[in-house]
């Protein structure tokens, strides 16, 4: 009998899962990137497949996921398998961290952020396709400080939430005004932030590469953020 | 060999969890000694103070008084009675606080969301609002467990990371803000907590008739378990008391059921862009689970995902014939509500979407006298009377 080293029959076909595949040296880039992360031994100590953690995770439920194969590929250094991971499974993680209840002390949720963290600045079409429609959240957060606001509660943005919605949105002035606190009179940002506020969290961002990453997601979104952002840094008398 | 079952059930009656597990590590050594050496300003938490016990035997210390109301924005955004009955029931206590202007997001939605951001973004975020709190002399009281869970991260990979942390302060150097760390991250829920008794003893609606389910946020007690309050008289201290402890307090009837620890499907990204995931899991794993097993008049919890996640995702399900149809709030506008609060004036219960009317009505509320009452003073602000509504409007 031989042995053989031909693991293809481990991994899902690259055409079916609908990626083309990369020279594995620009595999092992990516995961690199993702073993340098100042995180990443934080959320691994190793794992000896228990599985309590995809007994509770909430994703291993409706999704082929599991955290345990998450922290299994990065504990055994499987550059392949983290690869077809960053690009398949790390967007159906919940971000719960239930599975930080693990006996080791492993974080696979964690694991998982900074997979998709090189995913994004790597611009994956992956990633790019699990955020489509997210930008906007993105624009909210940098246009007004707050990730949701009051009016983009619209019923045919949120059918399945009920009728509620379209009261909401039918009443959105009123009801905001009708509310005591004095910051929450505001419908087009969750409460009211003063402008230094909203430039000290451009700069954040800008500083920390976190808005190169917009680029990779949305590159229409970074466009428009930059010249607005730059204008009310100009406005402000703020050089960067 | 026979099995020594009385000294197993001796060990169920009371559980503790002692100093000799190596996660009872008290982080404040480690704060307090990165103060001494410069590296940061931690700022105390204020007297008047609540000792409450967590996780591994550590004291926390939740401040009464003189908060920095740290903003939730799905809060803020979608259900603002929450916010609202926070600041209601502080106001009722008679506490001072600040609702700052100069509060930016945590960022943590979109973090846990998109990946769309990166250890130090989020940790100069959470540093420039603890500065600014810093600055305003109040100290931090945070509202949406995500935030709150977020934060204690952040400020593990600060304490475990130098690199981090110079990464950080030149970006405070930029902002012209100092390096500040407050000496305990709250949750508001921590402060309902402490305050349990003293929020009960303004009661003034019976609330024994009340089964309620209760749902503890992940974020809150998952991350960074240890920071986290367990009380011995609250499910034997093996399950953070939080929420359970502030809906005993005022009488009601916490029911179990067998998906208490189950997350309750928010799914950050999942809830805006992939929402069957939510709404399956919170229906299947959650409402079903707690209507099937505690029939309970209304589901407590104490995060802006939950209440979101498991108030909206019921409509659909109930489209789908499912066994849904429980209202859902915080903890903090069901203490409003015992404490006598206006259910759409403080509470804001228009803005939920799974029917609360019969829970209104077993609280001997009149919700249709109430809707009047509101509607009233939406005509008074239509009519140009006032420009807001105000507290001393709303009682």
């Amino acid at each position: 009998m031989t042995m053989t080293n031909d693991r293809s029959a481990f991994y899902k076909n690259r055409q079916v899962a609908g990626y083309a595949d990369v020279p594995f040296e620009e595999k092992q880039r990516l995961i690199d990137l993702v073993k340098a992360d100042m995180r990443f031994p934080d959320y691994l100590y190793g794992c000896y497949e228990c599985g309590i953690c995809v007994a509770a995770c909430p994703s291993a439920r409706f999704y082929d996921f599991s955290p345990r194969r998450i922290a299994q590929a990065a504990a055994r250094d499987d550059t392949e398998l983290m690869y077809q991971q960053m690009q398949e499974d790390v967007w159906e993680c919940s971000q719960c961290f239930s599975c930080v209840r693990c006996p080791r002390g492993n974080n696979p949720g964690g694991i998982i952020t900074v997979l998709r963290e090189v995913a994004v600045n790597a611009g994956l079409a992956s990633a790019r396709e699990a955020l489509e429609g997210y930008s906007r959240i993105i624009y909210k957060i940098m246009s007004t400080g707050t990730q949701v606001s009051p009016d983009m509660l619209q019923p045919d943005a949120f059918p399945d939430w009920g009728p509620e919605v379209k009261d909401v949105s039918d009443n959105l002035d009123m009801w905001r005004r009708a509310l005591p606190p004095e910051t929450l009179h505001t419908t087009s940002t969750g409460w009211d932030v003063d402008e230094k506020t909203l430039l000290e969290l451009y700069l954040i961002w800008f500083h920390t590469g976190a808005l190169d990453m917009i680029a990779e997601v949305d590159e229409g979104l970074h466009m428009i953020l930059q010249e607005v952002m730059e204008e009310r840094l100009e406005d402000a008398g703020v050089e960067v | 060999m026979p099995i020594p079952v009385e000294a197993l059930l001796k060990k169920k009656e009371h559980f503790e969890r002692g100093p000799h597990d190596r996660r009872s590590e008290d982080f404040h050594h480690e704060l307090f000694e990165l103060e001494e050496q410069g590296e940061w300003i931690v700022q105390r938490a204020p007297e008047p103070i609540v000792p409450v016990n967590t996780k591994f035997g550590n004291v926390k210390k939740v401040p009464k008084a003189h908060l920095w109301h740290h903003k939730s924005c799905g809060q803020c955004g979608h259900i603002p009675g929450y916010s609202t009955s926070i600041f209601w029931v502080m106001r009722k206590l008679g506490y001072d606080y600040t609702d700052p202007r100069d509060q930016t997001s945590c960022t943590a939605w979109n973090y846990y969301a998109s990946a769309t951001s990166n250890a130090a973004a989020q940790a100069a975020v959470a540093i420039r609002n603890f500065a600014t709190a810093y600055e305003s002399g109040f100290f931090p009281l945070i509202h949406c467990g995500t935030s709150y869970g977020h934060y204690k991260e952040v400020r593990e990979e600060l304490l475990k990371h130098p690199e981090l942390r110079a990464q950080v302060r030149e970006i405070m150097g930029k902002l012209n803000k100092p390096m500040v760390m407050p000496e305990e991250i709250v949750h508001y829920s921590e402060w309902f907590y402490a305050l349990k008794d003293e929020i009960a003893a303004k009661q003034v609606r019976d609330f024994s008739g009340i089964a309620a389910t209760v749902h503890p946020a992940c974020h809150y007690y998952k991350l960074v378990e240890g920071d986290a309050i367990y009380d011995a008289d609250v499910y034997g201290g093996q399950r953070t008391a939080i929420v359970t402890g502030v809906a005993e307090a005022l009488g009601a009837e916490v029911r179990n059921y067998s998906t208490w620890f189950d997350c309750c499907g928010f799914g950050f990204r999942h809830i805006l862009v992939q929402r069957d995931f939510t709404r399956s899991f919170a229906t299947l794993r959650k409402i079903e689970r707690m209507k099937e097993e505690a029939d309970p008049d209304v589901v407590l919890t104490h995060d802006t995902g939950c209440v979101t996640t498991l108030d909206k995702s019921q409509f659909a399900a109930m489209a789908h014939g499912r066994n849904v149809g429980v209202p859902v709030m915080s903890e903090a506008q069901f203490a409003a509500l015992a404490m006598g609060a206006h259910p759409y004036k403080v509470c804001q219960l228009h803005w939920h979407s799974a029917d609360y009317r019969p829970l209104l009505e077993k609280m001997g509320i009149d919700w249709e006298a109430a809707w009047a009452e509101f509607q009233q003073d939406l005509k008074r602000l239509e009519a140009g009377e006032k420009q807001y509504l105000t507290w001393d409007d709303v009682g």
